[in-house]
């Protein structure tokens, strides 16, 4: 009886780790396919393989088009990261730590443009422009990803405000630093995991983005995701795979890279601290 | 360990105004030992529609221990607050060495504050902890680490300087919130619950500790606790507070032995009250309980007949057994509980809430369910009018 039951639970875990398996391979092959492809000899971009090249990466690199589109994209993520995480900084805090009229209001306002589909917005702000009779321009371009990255910011951030307590900030100002200080020493210090996870989605965000860029970008201007679009409407070059490989390496080199400092930054070991007692 | 501490020197943030207090606590002029360190008058403070403290009005001697004490929501964390200027005050005055503070932001009032929670900023060592409120003094650097070191050394952690609070126990954050809040010598160090979060052996080294350094440095000292013991073992004064207001102030020994209402009697250390009515006054008063037995009981003044009175009688003035006293009760022991030295016992008289006896154990513990005389000296009890109020 005991045998057979113990015969049940492998195969039902075996069964629950082939499951898994197939779903990795059905989220990773396509990633792995554009990886791989990008070093194959062949002028098709496809299956069989006739050999290991580097040469597609080569001509990336003495594509100007390509590589104006990588430093446009690579300049608009890291503004939208910088300016991004500041709102987001100040709107958490703000409604974590503040009671005023409206924020109930403004706390939704914030998260509105994660739910608004990216198209809608997309138009929304083009129409906007064109009734106030306004050029598309590289600053109307950052202020749309700025809007589309806001929220997720707010939302790490806050999350993480509302588990720093208060008594660390009242402590500080009993102690004689002044309001500014004690943010500057105390909560800032306490939030920068959140600060940085919040700028790193926000420059994932901003570098990513293709349909509200598609709306937004002045004439003649490519981001990344726009230019491998235009790339694709002539050929599927293996170029393409290697550019999708830069793609990917940036996407999700980054964030990882600063996940890892951020670990060796923070060992705040937080352990034996009190609850505090509900007045 | 040093003996007086040297915190001449430390410049207070200018804006409190706030006369430098020379050497040590302790070596204040004559004429200035008649202000008071702290005063409250008529505070009142709303949160909204609610009223948290109403009318409260207190004032606390330089260098002394007081203690607010009450249940939990009673307002004594509020008032704690309100000096330190975490809450904000909707009516009347607090004044600290004499300057009104209603005005002055929390971070220019001169106050060391202490958390329940301790509130060590986790990301920084204890050095960088304790020296924060130095540092926004401008203290020069050398003299910071040697206040600092100092303070350690007081709150018996000295070398610690290096750890981080994560490394230290319960017991030891609160030591070192304690330095933190102590090693810029403020006018008042406000303790707001500091011994709550610790366990019951901490507990009782850390109240020995904290009275011990509150002398040492002859600082005045605001403690808020819901802990009756606590309170009785530390403090100079007591103010016993219940649902915002002052229910009683006075030293540990008055507050204890003539509570002034019935909520004080009840508070602490759980006292006996039986209701009766006043049959015979003069010398010596004849009270008829509610129960059908006739008390003799001593009363300040004399009362009329038919007075309704409440009796107080604290567990520990009870004679369980065959002791001869003034008065004796017949009862039932309903539960006994073994102390070691003494045992707690339940005794039923008739009435609806039964009696506790707190006696030292002669001979034998008593049963369950045993008949026994309870007897109590007229002396004994405190007297209490019809509205709660002693009468005196």
């Amino acid at each position: 009886m005991k045998a057979r039951r113990k015969q049940e639970g492998r195969w039902a875990w075996r069964l629950t780790g082939f499951v898994t398996l197939c779903v990795y391979i059905f989220m990773f092959a396509p990633i792995v396919a554009t990886v791989i492809l990008s070093f194959n000899a062949s002028m098709f971009g496809g299956f069989p393989m006739t050999g290991f090249s580097l040469q597609w990466y080569g001509k990336l690199m003495a594509n100007e088009q390509v590589l104006t589109a990588f430093r446009t994209s690579l300049w608009i993520a890291v503004v939208t990261a910088a300016v991004t995480t500041a709102i987001g900084v100040v709107t958490a805090f703000a409604l974590v730590r503040f009671e005023f009229p409206g924020k109930q209001a403004l706390s939704t306002l914030v998260i509105l443009p994660a739910l608004v589909p990216e198209t809608i917005l997309g138009v929304g702000l083009l129409v906007l422009i064109k009734a106030i009779d306004q050029p598309r321009t590289m600053l109307l371009l950052v202020l749309g990803h700025i809007l589309l990255a806001v929220p997720y910011v707010v939302l790490i951030t806050q999350a993480r405000m509302v588990g720093i307590r208060r008594v660390y900030e009242e402590a500080a100002l009993s102690l004689g630093a002044s309001r500014f200080s004690s943010f500057r020493e105390i909560t800032l210090p306490l939030l920068i995991p959140a600060v940085v996870g919040g700028a790193l989605l926000a420059f994932t965000i901003s570098f990513d983005n293709t349909s509200a860029s598609l709306f937004w970008r002045p004439a003649g201007v490519e981001t990344m995701p726009t230019q491998i679009l235009s790339m694709l409407k002539i050929s599927i070059s293996p170029e393409i795979n290697a550019l999708g490989t830069v793609m990917i390496l940036v996407t999700v080199g980054i964030p990882l890279l600063g996940g890892l400092v951020l670990q060796s930054l923070t060992r705040l070991k937080r352990r034996g601290e009190p609850k505090e007692e509900a007045r | 360990m040093p003996d007086s501490h040297d915190f001449s020197g430390v410049p207070r943030p200018a804006a409190a105004g706030v006369a430098r207090s020379g050497v040590g606590g302790s070596a204040q002029g004559g004429a200035e030992t008649s202000q008071p360190a702290v005063e409250f008058r008529d505070i009142d403070i709303a949160y909204g529609k609610f009223v948290a403290v109403r009318d409260f009005s207190l004032s606390i001697r330089k260098g002394s221990f007081v203690t607010l004490l009450g249940p939990s929501g009673c307002g004594k964390t509020t008032i704690l607050r309100s000096i330190a200027g975490l809450v904000d005050i909707s009516g009347g005055q607090i004044m600290i060495d004499g300057q009104r503070v209603d005005d002055v932001p929390i971070y220019r009032r001169n106050i060391g504050l202490v958390f329940q929670s301790y509130a060590l900023f986790p990301h920084k060592n204890v050095f960088d902890n304790v020296a924060f409120g130095l540092k926004y003094r401008n203290v020069p650097k050398p003299e910071i680490a040697r206040k600092v070191a100092q303070a350690l050394e007081m709150v018996r952690l000295p070398g610690s300087e290096k750890k981080l609070p994560s490394q230290l126990s319960g017991g030891q954050q609160q030591r070192i919130a304690l330095a933190r809040a102590i090693v810029f010598e403020p006018q008042v160090l406000l303790l707001d619950e500091p011994l709550s979060a610790l366990d019951a052996n901490m507990r009782e080294e850390m109240r020995v500790e904290i009275k011990k350094i509150q002398k040492q440095t002859g600082i005045t000292a605001i403690f808020v606790t819901h802990d009756q013991e606590e309170a009785l073992s530390m403090s100079d004064r007591i103010v016993v507070m219940n649902a915002g207001a002052v229910e009683q102030i006075g030293t540990p020994q008055e507050v204890y032995e003539a509570p002034a209402t019935a909520f004080v009697a009840d508070f602490l250390g759980k006292a006996n009250m039986l209701a009766g009515t006043v049959r015979r006054s003069g010398q010596g008063t004849a009270v008829l309980l509610a129960t059908g037995q006739t008390i003799n009981v001593a009363s300040p003044k004399p009362l009329a007949d038919g007075c309704k009175v409440t009796v107080v009688v604290r567990p520990q003035k009870l004679s369980v057994g065959a002791a001869a006293s003034a008065n004796r009760l017949p009862g039932r022991v309903v539960s006994a509980s073994y102390l070691g030295g003494s045992a707690i016992y339940e005794i039923d008289i008739g009435g609806k809430a039964s009696i506790r006896a707190n006696a030292p154990i002669s001979g034998r513990l008593l049963r369950e369910g045993e008949a026994i005389d309870l007897g109590f000296d007229a002396e004994g009890c405190v007297l209490l009018d019809e509205d709660g109020q002693r009468i005196s």
